[in-house]
Parts: C-alpha cells; sequence; structure tokens
C-alpha cells in the first residue's frame, strides 16, 4: 500500500485523535488570539448600551444544555451587560430546560455578582407551552400568558411585573435560541406584529438561516455561534468560556479544511493513477 | 362522513375567524383570537401529557415482549421516574437558594447537562471524519461550495484573520448577499407553501391532518 492509499484509507481514530488534540490543547495552553467584534454583534452591544438605565429587557432561554458550549456565554453576557446598564431583566422559556438554565444564569450573574433582588430586578417566569402562540399572547397579556413565575408566585405579587402588561411595557427582547420554536418566530410575532426591537443569539450552524432577518433589519443584532458570544464578551471586556473555546474552534476549523485539501488531493491523484492503469491495460 | 364533516367544519370556521380577525380587530374576533390562544396552550400542555403516556407505553412494551435494547427502555423508565420524583419533591422550594441546592437541580447540572452536551460534542468528530472522506470537488458547483465553505470557516473564526485580514470582510459578503438571497428565495417559497396550505385546509380542500389517505 503506498503513501496516496494510506491516506486515502486513513483509519478514522486518526482523525478524531487529531481533533480531540486540537480542541484540548488550545484549552489547556491558550493562544490568546485577539478577537475583533463585528458590525451585527457591535450593534446589539451599543443598542442595550443606549437604552436608558432601569429599561425592561425580556430575554428568552430557548434552548437545551447540548449547546449550552455556544449558547450559555451568549445568554451570560446579555445578563451581565444589562446589568451593567443597570437595566431590569424579565426571563422566560420557550423550550423546557431553557428555564433551569436560565435560572442558574440569573443566579450566579445578576443576583451572585450584580447584587440584584428577585423579584425587583430581575425575575425568571419559566417555561410556557404552546411555542409561536405564548409569543402572542405575551402581546395581549402577561399575565393572562404566565399566570405565575417559575417558583409559583402569581405575577401580581411580584413587584417588577406590577408596571408590566404587554410589549407596550418591554424596551428590548433578546432570545438566544438553538432553534424551533426560535428567532423567526419572535420576530414574525413580536417584532413585525408589536414593532418590538429583537436582538437574536444563535447556534453558528443556524446563523446562515436567520442572516436575512439581520440584513433587512428585523433583527438589531445577531450573534452566531461561539465567536458571536466570544465578540460579545470583548465588547463587555468580560473575558469568559467563549474566548477561551475560540482558540480551540480556530484550531480546529484550519484542521478540517487541512483535512478537506488532503482528502481532495488522495482523492483526483487516485483518480488520475486509475485512468493511467486504465490507458495502459487498453493498449497491452 | 360527520367523522369528516365535522373536523373540517370546525377548521373551516376557525380559519376564516382568525383571517377576519385580522382585517377586524373589534367585538367579537378580538376575544376569540384571545380565547383561541388560551386554548392552544392549554392543549400543548395536554400534548407534554400525551407524549409522556406514548412514551412509557411504548417503552414499557418494549420491556414486557423483551425486544432488543430493552434494557435501555429500563434506564428511560427508571431516569424518568427519578428525574420527575425529585423535581416533584422539593425541585423548586423557596426563591434562588432553595433551586440550586436542589436533587433536581443537581441531577440536572451534573447529568443531565453532561450528557447532552457529550452526545452534541461527538458531532464534532463526525463531521471531521467527514470532511475527510465526503467533501470533494466532483464538479464545478461542489468546488464552488467548497471554495464558500473554506472562506466562511476560516472567515468565522479568530484564525482566519491572522492568515488573511481580508478573510472576515469576505465572509461577511459572502453572508450578506450570495447567503441572504437564496435564504431568502427558501423563505418566501416556505411562505408561499404555507399561505396555499393553510387555504386548502380552510377550504376543506386538504385533508391529510385528519389522518388516514
Amino acid at each position: 500500500m503506498d503513501l496516496i492509499e494510506k491516506l486515502q484509507y486513513l483509519d478514522r481514530r486518526w482523525i478524531f485523535l487529531l481533533i480531540a488534540l486540537t480542541v484540548i490543547l488550545p484549552l489547556i495552553i491558550p493562544l490568546h488570539l485577539k478577537i475583533n467584534p463585528s458590525p451585527a454583534v457591535e450593534s446589539g452591544y451599543k443598542f442595550i448600551d443606549e437604552l436608558p438605565e432601569g429599561s425592561k429587557v425580556l430575554i428568552s432561554y430557548d434552548f437545551e444544555p447540548s449547546v449550552v458550549p455556544e449558547l450559555g456565554p451568549m445568554g451570560t453576557s446579555f445578563i451581565h451587560h444589562c446589568c451593567q446598564r443597570k437595566h431590569k431583566i424579565i426571563g422566560m422559556a420557550l423550550w423546557p430546560a431553557g428555564q433551569v438554565l436560565l435560572e442558574s444564569a440569573l443566579n450566579t450573574v445578576a443576583r451572585d455578582v450584580y447584587n440584584y433582588r428577585y423579584g425587583l430586578d430581575y425575575v425568571n417566569l419559566g417555561f410556557m407551552a404552546g411555542n409561536q402562540v405564548v409569543i402572542t399572547s405575551l402581546g395581549e397579556s402577561f399575565r393572562k400568558t404566565y399566570p405565575t413565575d417559575f417558583y409559583n408566585t402569581p405575577l401580581s405579587k411580584i413587584p417588577l411585573m406590577n408596571g408590566i402588561t404587554n410589549y407596550s411595557n418591554i424596551d428590548l427582547i433578546i432570545d438566544v435560541s438553538a432553534g424551533d420554536p426560535g428567532i423567526p418566530y419572535w420576530v414574525m410575532y413580536a417584532g413585525t406584529a408589536y414593532g418590538k426591537k429583537i436582538i437574536g443569539g444563535c447556534t453558528a450552524v443556524s446563523a446562515p438561516q436567520l442572516y436575512p432577518y439581520y440584513s433587512s433589519g428585523q433583527l438589531v443584532s445577531l450573534l452566531g455561534g461561539l465567536k458571536g458570544a466570544a465578540e460579545y464578551e470583548t465588547l463587555i471586556g468580560k473575558p469568559g468560556p467563549a474566548s477561551r473555546g475560540m482558540d480551540a474552534q480556530s484550531v480546529a476549523h484550519v484542521l478540517i479544511i487541512l483535512f478537506v485539501i488532503i482528502g481532495n488531493i488522495t482523492f483526483y491523484l487516485d483518480k488520475r493513477r486509475q485512468k493511467m492503469r486504465g490507458k495502459q491495460a487498453w493498449k497491452s | 362522513m360527520a367523522k369528516y364533516r365535522i373536523p373540517i367544519l370546525i377548521a373551516m370556521i376557525t380559519g376564516c375567524a382568525m383571517v377576519i380577525r385580522e382585517f377586524i380587530p373589534h367585538y367579537p374576533f378580538n376575544i376569540l383570537n384571545t380565547t383561541f390562544q388560551q386554548w392552544y396552550m392549554i392543549i400543548a400542555c395536554f400534548a407534554i401529557l400525551l407524549g409522556v403516556g406514548s412514551l412509557l407505553t411504548i417503552h414499557g412494551q418494549k420491556i414486557s415482549r423483551r425486544r432488543p435494547g430493552w434494557g435501555y427502555s429500563v434506564v428511560l423508565i427508571l431516569s424518568f421516574l427519578i428525574i420527575t420524583f425529585f423535581g416533584m419533591v422539593g425541585g423548586i422550594s423557596e426563591k434562588g437558594e432553595g433551586f440550586i441546592g436542589s436533587g433536581f437541580n443537581w441531577m440536572f447540572e451534573y447529568m443531565y447537562n453532561s450528557l447532552q452536551s457529550t452526545m452534541f460534542s461527538i458531532l464534532a468528530f463526525f463531521v471531521a471524519s467527514a470532511a475527510y472522506r465526503a467533501f470533494r470537488a466532483r464538479t464545478a458547483e461542489a468546488t464552488l461550495l467548497l471554495l464558500a465553505a473554506f472562506v466562511v470557516m476560516l472567515g468565522r473564526v479568530t484564525a482566519g484573520e491572522y492568515l488573511w485580514s481580508q478573510l472576515p470582510i469576505i465572509t461577511e459578503w459572502i453572508m450578506d448577499y450570495p447567503n441572504t438571497a437564496g435564504q431568502r428565495a427558501v423563505m418566501i417559497g416556505i411562505g408561499l407553501g404555507i399561505v396555499s396550505t393553510s387555504l386548502r385546509i380552510i377550504l376543506g380542500i386538504e385533508k391529510s391532518y385528519l389522518g388516514g389517505e
């Protein structure tokens, strides 16, 4: 077996090993690659920054633990920024597991770092079944949609919710989403129908699909994947897990491109050799 | 025939009422909208219960009939019962502190969270393996796609900027124009499809949602 054949039929365990090394090593030995925020991320940062102090921001955690490495830092960065600007946070989830992830993020950031008080500065409304109908229903009444919060406290007993009837009392909606229900529904039912400003955060794979909403101005900003999260961490001056993960992702992407190049070179060399053999056989 | 006619009539009346509501947002159509929304949310909650019932029935049958892989079904049912128990007993006790220390949260944080992340991260290995074996520039279109993928993959990570400072700009251009144009075409197609299917349901032409042929 020559080199071309060896490369063509390379045991995939070698590929797995190389990928594991390229992900693990940069996490252990950081490369400290510089992160430059893109316009799509900067516009969201600027919007939150320019909102008057005490503005009411609705954050929807529409994802599950499988995408926490990508979307977790994104959500946390948004909470950090809202707290830095002293905005009030109303959290909710259209995905069942999102409410627990949100609660954890609110407690570790808003409560523990910025001394936010539950019910006064932030609230977690929890999960509500119904997908896009929940979004539409919030436009009519928060209390009818969510009679109680995550802790089963009636919304009438939560001081923060006293001044909130529907979307007219919300200054900004942030949706961190891993799929359906997610950003398109928020754009259609809260953005278009109620004229609300929306910032979206999504996984890297769904970013191309959602980019038209940003290009058309239906989204104020779109954060795509770990890079979007790392850029936001840079902007708020709180480098965290996303910034660390970018080193690993950068090296892994370069390696995957090398794999594609090597795979194509061996494919063409093998094809050419087969053609040559065919010609020789025909001549003889 | 009533088995089909009554649901078709319900769909027709409901659909027409929702369309009229968009043009006449006054009584009684505005009330209808709110009522339908509440009904939908209640039905969605019951759908979760239905899902749980179906899950337990299917896996219960698999265990009782000792079908291949029935051991996994035992694990699934046990995990379901344990996490439900901890969720209902002390899952949320008091504001903030009670939840974080609860057994339910412990299982969510250290079991469910880790298991889901592990499953998703395995994808990286398969993507790498597929990149090596399947991404071939066999045709001109495939070559174009491959080149666009190269640029976007590098332009979306910090390493791309180090390799060539123009890469993020080209990436933004690809995302802004060719990608947006393609995605918009797909979205418009889907939108038109939704409108036509909805009309077919309202007019009683589309009956596949009722089951059967």
